[in-house]
């Protein structure tokens, strides 16, 4: 008889990165005007960890490092299947670069004691470094798949077959648990949340919070303390542009002719540079 | 703060992974080995590339003839296959003995994922999918530069106390090299221990895909959201110039273009010598991907749309009759060559 199958999702909410527009004027982020979102490759995670349980049986738990207003946001992946959510909330935790993320969520996991595989989105649209799923494994010790499009289950063998993306190609893993996945987006269709589901939700009883003294980790590890990195400086990215911004109007007619006349008259040019050019 | 696998006094050389498939590199590694040959002649320091695999013999002798100081490599027949647990395990213990100050990683699939269980295993700072390396004047520190939050900021980054400096680049980020007339490089064989319970993820098949590489185009022809309904048109422009089609993300989220076509921080950083982009808004997400070109020109109805920062010919228009026009003079005046 084997034990049913406990997948734990980590989601991160984050500002929908179209509404997060810079202040020209301080030269920061505005995030005023951004709703929150679930990261969108971690729907495709939590649907590829609903689709499990619906196969296979089991267990699905949420988990998310941030402020408790992120909760609301977690109440939707509840009310889309997942059984319960665990939220990881304290100041110690903030200004954390992937090392200390990574250890925090590594950590937490383990708490709970029988997760068997834990998935992620492929990366966040936030911070795209798409480290956090291998730093999760590696703190874990456990073996990684990442940029999955297919997860499948071998409930005899406690085995994952993942087929994924590389750089030219795809390759199919065998992979035994307990292991991190971390799925490419858009790999399948997130279902919606079951209204009847979320109306019926008690979130009191659904969420659970842990501060680090929670997780029993040094704060030196955790945080801005525990990252190595840190930024040196920030500037505005459309500063480095450097372009002619040469404006052209007309009719459409006209506009078709002068861009005709621009292009053949740059390609002419690029052409003669490429044949100069050494080597 | 975690205490570093070795300090900044001790650490000593550049490092550059040099990823490989079917005896051949990776492109991206070629244009971090040029990038980081600039970082060591500023710095004075060694540059080493770092070959990991099953039977090297052929790779190595073509590897010592490229601009490098050292090849290191590091061979095992648990790692013909690459698999990030064995890769990181023989990686790590070389990286402990030789203690390179600076390691830089191509940030595809089997790059960001050595790097992400390297990072962990010494305890050290990732700088992950820079858009630039450059060394601090003051301190002779690595400066990654990332794309942050929206892309509409670029932060500067750096790990002050924790060797190696680690960073991930894109492909596509730095021009490939020119090929170098120089004596073979040493090479240095390090043996490692790779026990079979560290290899525990098994590769069952691998399919090479034969699908488009926009990164390499010399043409592009872009569609954004504002190109709704004008994909018949876009693609005869891209024909008649012999372009590929590259598109923005909610163009490629709409199934107007594949998902190898996206141009941007989640998808392609392209270098074309032309880019045509048809009703984009110019998110920064978005124009990193074409910041490398050499001409751009942006077609949008609104004439406030961040791409005309970005572009060097700007027309303020609807993307339907412009790109009509422009096939049309394509087709009565002649394509270009």
């Amino acid at each position: 008889m084997t034990r049913e199958l406990h997948t734990l999702v980590c989601l991160k909410v984050v500002p929908k990165s179209e509404e997060v527009g810079v202040d020209r004027e301080t030269n920061t982020l505005d995030r005023a005007n951004a709703r929150s979102e679930i990261n969108p490759p971690d729907m495709n995670a939590l649907e590829a960890a609903l689709a499990l349980k619906d196969r296979f049986g089991g267990r699905v738990s949420l988990m998310s490092m941030g402020p408790p207003f992120v909760i609301p946001t977690l109440r939707v992946g509840l009310a889309m299947g997942a059984d319960h959510a665990y939220l990881l909330s304290d100041r110690a935790f903030g200004g954390a670069d992937t090392l200390a993320t990574s250890l925090t969520l590594a950590r937490a996991i383990e708490k709970l004691g029988d997760v068997d595989l834990v998935l992620c989105g492929e990366e966040s649209s936030d911070g795209a470094t798409a480290q956090v799923p291998p730093g999760i494994a590696t703190w874990m010790d456990v073996p990684q798949a990442t940029y999955a499009m297919d997860v499948d289950f071998e409930p005899g063998q406690r085995h994952l077959v993942v087929t994924r993306e590389v750089r030219d190609g795809e390759e199919v893993l065998d992979v035994p648990l307990p292991a991190v996945v971390s799925v490419k987006v858009s790999c399948n269709e997130p279902r919606f949340m079951d209204a009847a589901r979320f109306a019926l939700l008690d979130s009191e009883a659904s969420v659970t919070t842990w501060t680090a003294d929670d997780l029993g980790v040094d704060p030196e590890h955790l945080g801005l303390a525990g990252s190595p990195t840190s930024v040196a400086g920030l500037k505005e990215a459309a500063q480095a542009s450097g372009r002619r911004r040469e404006m052209v109007s007309g009719t459409p007619e006209e506009e078709g002719r002068i861009l005709y006349d621009r292009i053949v008259e740059f390609l002419r040019g690029a052409g003669a540079r490429g044949q100069e050019a050494p080597g | 703060m975690i205490d570093p696998a070795y300090s900044p006094q001790e650490a000593r050389g550049i490092w550059v992974f040099l990823e490989h498939d079917a005896g051949v590199l990776a492109p991206v590694s070629l244009e971090l080995l040029a990038k980081a040959r600039e970082l060591a002649t500023e710095s004075g320091a060694e540059l080493a590339g770092l070959l990991v695999g099953g039977d090297l013999s052929a790779l190595e002798a073509t590897t010592a003839r490229l601009d490098l100081d050292r090849v290191v490599s590091v061979a095992h027949p648990l790692l013909t296959q690459f698999t990030a647990e064995a890769y990181a395990h023989a990686v790590d213990q070389v990286i402990r003995q030789q203690k390179p100050d600076i390691f830089l990683l191509g940030a595809t699939a089997y790059g960001r994922d050595l790097a992400g269980r390297l990072a962990v295993m010494l305890r050290t700072g990732l700088t992950a999918d820079c858009t630039d390396l450059a060394l601090e004047a003051a301190t002779g520190l690595l400066l990654g530069e990332v794309s942050g939050f929206g892309g509409g900021v670029l932060a500067t980054i750096r790990c002050e106390q924790h060797r190696p400096q680690m960073a991930t680049v894109r492909p596509g980020v730095f021009p490939e090299p020119a090929a170098v007339d120089r004596a073979a490089a040493t090479i240095d064989r390090p043996a490692v221990d790779v026990p079979a319970a560290k290899c525990p993820v098994k590769v069952v098949a691998r399919h090479r895909k034969t699908g488009v590489d926009i990164s390499r185009a010399e043409r592009l022809v872009v569609a954004g959201a504002g190109a709704r309904g004008e994909m018949p048109s876009i693609e005869a422009l891209a024909q008649a110039l012999g372009a590929e089609i590259g598109a923005t993300r909610v163009a490629v989220d709409e199934g107007w273009a594949e998902r190898e076509r996206q141009i941007g921080q989640t998808g392609v950083i392209a270098r074309p010598k032309l880019a045509l982009v048809w009703g984009a808004s110019g998110a920064s997400q978005f124009t990193c991907g074409i910041d490398q070109a050499e001409m751009v020109v942006a077609v949008n109805q609104d004439p406030e749309a961040a791409i005309f920062e970005s572009a060097d010919i700007c027309i303020v228009d609807e993307v339907a009759p412009v790109v009509k026009a422009l096939v049309a003079e394509l087709k009565s005046r002649g394509g270009v060559e």
